[in-house]
């Protein structure tokens, strides 16, 4: 479903992204696992069109959409919940949710996108007049995530769920990812905490300075040497 | 007690057309983070523009006050796409030179064509002209139509930025310009959209000023820019009710500094204001200081 060839991303000088080439199925969670400063919020952000790529490809579903907008992007069904969450933090829970569905004009259908978010997130339901910013940190997760789902999403790109939150509430929120793949939305997860990340995702890339290093199915990369070493604290 | 009353009364239409203006200039700052100083310059030629309407094509006063926004919605898109978007990812403070840049080119590209000369704004007529006795009090219908204008724009202004998809998206773009885009929203469209709003709010103060005060000129917008910037710091910069409020306080005190006879010293007054807010509540009367919850 998604697909990307050869990326390459500066900032100024610095070669952030150094050749990634890497691929989503549909259906499935693939994570991108990496240190501080591996590159994977800039591998994120231009995938959704937030950072232009100095060369190389992304294609998603067959159409080359490397230098489509945002906005396009976010129509073709390309869904990305930023690191830090970056909620609108003086509007209400509600709107925060209602701008996820900026694009989309049916009203039915956002009006059941909407209660099936405050199914899988109670919690904002009952907070949805509350301005986002007075939420606590899991919370404010949660409604980045519903947001993002508001957009009817074909592939969702998660920066770091986990940063910030207790080990019970990441577990709850993978929990949720994990619901929401399996109702069909693919997923695209990047984390530091592989060990979780792991857990869910099918398949893993490990990310360091800029290119991928290593990848394979979960269970593989589970088992080995290195990434126990590097990644999993033993 | 009469002569209070009187001046708070003066105060509040002097007060009206110092929040219009200050309202674009905190809409502006909230979106873009641009002081943007042609603003007043807009709302000088929305004084023009009404002063041409009512003179030479002999319109009357609200299809006047139309065209004026109307034109100042065009000319304050302009002068964003033109001067301000291509600076967008440059440093702020070339953006805040542009601005000025573009404050002189309003000011003295308009004395080029209309010369410096000052203008009377034709004698109001009908239902205009009257005022009302209350009491000692005397209002005019001049005053009590500003207010209502007034009022009736800011409403609307709530309205469009409360309820309105527009509306949610300026606030969501001023708030976080990547997570808005994230959302879907345009943001080009949103920050033109922003700037067509306090464009014609100033087109509004424009016209309303010349026929409270007559006379117009192509500097006029010089200094009550400036006090409806003030006004917007006061009120806290990005923040709109700040700036109706900001807009108010900074009209009446000025009026009641003028009532009791040390008008020399008005303009010294509101700037001292300025400089007082910024030492003891340096983002404003609304204004926060606290950041953001991560
Ligand atoms: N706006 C920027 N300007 C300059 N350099 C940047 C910018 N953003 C990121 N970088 C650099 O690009 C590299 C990759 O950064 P990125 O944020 O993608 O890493 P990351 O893997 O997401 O790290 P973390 O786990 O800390 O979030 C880093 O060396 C970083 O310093
Ligand atoms: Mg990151």
């Amino acid at each position: 479903m998604l697909e990307i060839k050869d990326l390459h991303v500066y900032f100024g000088v610095i070669h952030a992204i150094k050749g990634v080439s890497l691929t989503v199925n549909d259906g499935e969670i693939v994570t991108l696992i990496g240190a501080n400063g591996a590159g994977k919020t800039t591998t994120l952000r231009t995938l959704s069109g937030l950072k232009k790529p100095s060369s190389g490809d992304i294609i998603l579903d067959g159409i080359n959409i490397t230098y489509t907008s945002v906005q396009q992007r976010v129509k073709m069904g390309i869904s990305h919940v930023p690191e830090g969450r970056r909620v609108f933090s003086t509007m209400t829970v509600l709107e925060n949710l209602e701008l996820g569905a900026y694009l989309r004009k049916d009203k039915a259908a956002i009006a059941k996108d909407l209660n099936m978010v405050f199914d899988l997130f109670p919690i904002l339901s009952d907070r949805r007049k509350q301005m986002a910013g007075t939420l606590s940190g899991g919370e404010q997760q949660m409604l980045a995530i519903g947001r993002a789902l508001m957009s009817r999403p074909k592939i969702l790109l998660l920066d770091e769920p986990s940063m910030g939150l207790a080990p019970l509430l990441v577990q709850e929120i993978f929990n949720i990812i994990r619901d929401v793949n399996k109702a069909g939305t693919t997923v695209l997860l990047v984390e530091q905490n592989a060990n979780m990340a792991l857990q869910i995702a099918h398949r893993a890339y490990i990310l360091e300075i800029g290119s991928i290093v290593l990848s394979g199915s979960s269970e593989e990369l589970m088992k080995s040497e290195d990434i126990k070493k590097a990644y999993l604290g033993g | 007690m009469k002569q209070l009353l009187q001046q708070i009364i003066n105060g509040i239409s002097l007060g009206s057309i110092y929040a219009l203006i200050a309202l674009g200039y905190t809409m502006v700052y909230g979106i873009i983070k641009l002081i943007n100083f042609a603003h007043g310059d807009v709302y000088m030629i929305g004084a023009y523009v009404g002063y041409f309407c009512m003179t030479k094509l002999k319109l009357g006063f609200l299809p006047s006050l139309f065209v004026a926004m109307i034109i100042c919605t065009v000319l304050g898109v302009a002068i964003e796409k033109i001067a301000y978007k291509p600076l967008r990812n440059t440093t702020r403070i070339a953006a805040l030179i542009t601005a000025i840049g573009v404050s002189l080119l309003l000011e003295y590209g308009t004395m080029f064509f209309v010369t410096a000369n000052v203008r009377t704004y034709p004698p109001m007529t009908g239902i205009l002209t009257r005022t009302f006795q209350i009491g000692d009090v005397i209002i005019s219908m001049q005053q009590i139509l500003i207010l209502i204008i007034t009022v009736i724009l800011m409403i609307l202004l709530q309205f469009i930025v409360k309820k309105t998809k527009i509306g949610k998206a300026m606030r969501a773009v001023s708030l976080d310009r990547d997570a808005a885009e994230l959302m879907g929203i345009n943001v080009d469209t949103t920050i033109s959209f922003t700037f067509a709003i306090g464009s014609a709010l100033a087109g509004a103060a424009g016209i309303l000023v010349g026929m409270y005060y007559n006379s117009i000129n192509p500097l006029m917008g010089i200094l009550p820019g400036l006090k409806a910037f003030v006004a917007a710091v006061l009120g806290g910069i990005g923040i709109i009710p700040g700036a109706m409020i900001g807009g108010y306080l900074i009209g009446i005190i000025e009026v009641f500094v003028s009532g009791y006879g040390y008008s020399l010293y008005r303009d010294a007054v509101v700037f001292a204001i300025l400089i007082l807010i910024l030492i003891i509540k340096p983002a404003g009367l609304l204004g926060r200081n606290t950041g953001e919850k991560v």
